[in-house]
């Protein structure tokens, strides 16, 4: 759990992708370990991606920039076909099925498909299936323990917006949880 | 002192706010816009001003109104903007006024595009607009670095009343990183500036000052020309300052390097993460990052050449179609072969790509 590693995280813009990845890098942070949140701000046609590459380290971050991924979390197709060539052999992938109709094409990742909707929706919160996908990155990958998450989402919906936590976490944990089975099966 | 994780440009406004800066003008344009985002929020907090002007041009002719009066200011803007800028720095660098200009740089020319460049290198580094002059440019390569470099950049400012420019790119003030702000909020006095005996403001009983660049008299534009380049030439001798990277603390690749690359601010980065992945081929590069690209490092650079080995080369690499490179070859007066790769228009090198390039100058089989 403490070799550096990195997860690009893609969906429309919206979809709360950067979000989860500034709880990532947050918590690995507060966790003792180098990190570097980086968005995509280019130019972008309507409907197609937002992402950030988050970087998790025991060593300070050289290059933020990286072009092949140990892991992917996308929300929507155009992200899948864009990014799942990037991802290095042995990699973790995470696909959002209530938005991705297809599988991944790749046979030598860990893939684990997410209805990120309706598991957001059983856990009370259907706006968090952004925290749905990053729970069962986390449970795939082990990159951090999710309590260090759980801990990043009370930091980050404070004040008016604490009346978020519950949903969000109830939605992460879930979310963990069909990451460590899919994990487990491989 | 704790770590929070923050955009670059974020804590650029933030590292303002403890140096003790009081005073922004500015204009919106991306990539920097989070840095007036931050501070219209943050300085009020601190009884400082805010003004966002019609334009840069105005930006930086209110920042040359304030800097006269002896108040630490800045403003900050993107590669075009900066551009509209030229003339007021020209003019602040000529009354000898201390301030700070972020150019978080993107790509160019023309209204080019938002994605992050270092081809403002030549604009900031000769002088940007007319006349003889030079303003002091620091380039980070971390949000850390940004904000530790702001802090210098208002001392280096008001040591030597001249206009300080932190030269970043877009991915730097896009990003977020982990930084910690050393010390107190006001990490300098605010608003002592040394102005006790220049800047302008009630005179009560003492002597008229006067802030200006207006010399009609050839003999005297000529005196304050040999006195603003004898200021330069302290600077140059005083101020620089680098990093080399690789051939020190690396147990496992020795000292020596054969190939010496150099870059700086976000490509430095990319660099350094070719050159650890190349070293683990058994491959010795090293990195030589300028920090302070004006005065640029010239006699380090020159060391650290000095110190390749037989006759290897040195690789600069930069995301612009070459401007560095000049700086580099000047240093090298003839002595080394030099290569360089660069692009443009926004596309930033991955570490493969350079470490490619280096397997490809030392003549090892591609990974």
């Amino acid at each position: 759990m403490s070799k550096a590693t990195d997860v690009l995280m893609a969906g429309f813009g919206g979809q709360g992708m950067l979000l989860a990845g500034k709880l990532l890098a947050h918590a690995a942070m507060n966790d003792g370990r180098e990190v570097s949140w980086l968005p995509s701000y280019g130019p972008e046609m309507r409907g197609g991606t937002a992402n950030v590459i988050v970087c998790v380290s025991p060593e300070p971050i050289g290059s933020p920039l990286i072009t092949t991924h140990a892991a992917l979390v996308v929300m929507n197709l155009p992200s899948l076909e864009k990014f799942e060539g990037r991802v290095r052999p042995g990699g973790v992938i995470v696909v959002n099925s209530s938005l991705v109709e297809r599988d991944p094409a790749r046979d030598d990742c860990v893939v684990v498909t997410v209805n990120a909707r309706r598991v957001a929706k059983e856990a009370g919160s259907d706006r968090a299936q952004n925290l749905v996908m990053l729970g069962a990155y986390v449970g795939a990958s082990d990159v951090i323990p999710p309590a260090s998450i759980e801990k990043a989402i009370e930091n980050e919906f404070s004040g008016k917006k604490a009346r978020f936590v519950p949903g969000s976490i109830a939605a992460f944990r879930a979310g963990v949880e069909i990451g460590r089975a899919a994990a487990a099966t491989v | 002192m704790t770590k929070v994780l923050m955009k670059g440009n974020e804590a650029l406004g933030e590292a303002a706010v403890r140096a003790g800066c009081r005073h922004f003008f500015g204009y919106p344009i991306t990539p920097q816009t989070e840095i007036p985002e931050y501070l219209v929020k943050r300085l009020p907090q601190v009884g400082g001003v805010f003004v966002q002007a019609e334009s840069e041009v105005a930006s930086i002719n209110m920042v040359m109104g304030a800097a006269g009066m002896g108040i630490r200011c800045m403003t900050s803007s993107s590669s075009p903007g900066i551009s509209l800028m030229a003339e007021g720095v020209s003019y602040i660098a000529a009354c000898e006024l201390p301030c700070v200009i972020i150019n978080m740089m993107r790509a160019g020319p023309g209204l080019g595009g938002i994605l992050p460049a270092q081809s403002d290198y030549f604009q900031a580094t000769r002088g940007h607009g007319h006349g003889d002059y030079q303003v002091i440019v620091l380039a980070p390569s971390s949000v850390q670095e940004a904000v530790d470099l702001m802090t210098l950049a208002f001392e280096l400012a008001e040591t030597y009343r001249n206009p300080v420019m932190v030269c970043a790119d877009g991915m730097i003030g896009q990003m977020m990183e982990p930084v910690e702000f050393a010390g107190e909020p006001d990490a300098l006095p605010p608003n002592e500036m040394g102005g006790d005996d220049w800047a302008l403001g009630v005179r009560e009983g003492r002597k008229r000052r006067i802030v200006n660049s207006l010399y009609l008299s050839p003999d005297e534009l000529n005196e304050h020309n040999l006195k603003l380049k004898a200021k330069y030439d302290d600077i140059a001798a005083k101020e620089t300052r680098h990093e080399l990277y690789g051939p020190e603390g690396d147990a496992e690749g020795g000292g020596g390097y054969d190939l010496l690359l150099v870059a700086f601010g976000t490509m430095a980065r990319i660099c350094k993460t070719a050159i650890d992945d190349v070293r683990a081929e058994g491959l010795r590069a090293a990195l030589f990052r300028p920090i302070t690209l004006n005065p640029f490092p010239f006699a380090d650079l020159r060391r650290a050449m000095d110190a390749i080995e037989g006759d290897g080369a040195v690789f600069d690499v930069e995301m612009s179609m070459g401007q560095m490179v000049y700086d580099v070859k000047l240093a090298a007066e003839g002595t080394r072969r030099i290569e360089f790769h660069g692009t443009a228009g926004g596309v930033v090198p991955s570490p493969d790509e350079v470490a490619q390039k280096i397997r490809e100058i030392l003549g090892a089989a591609p990974a």
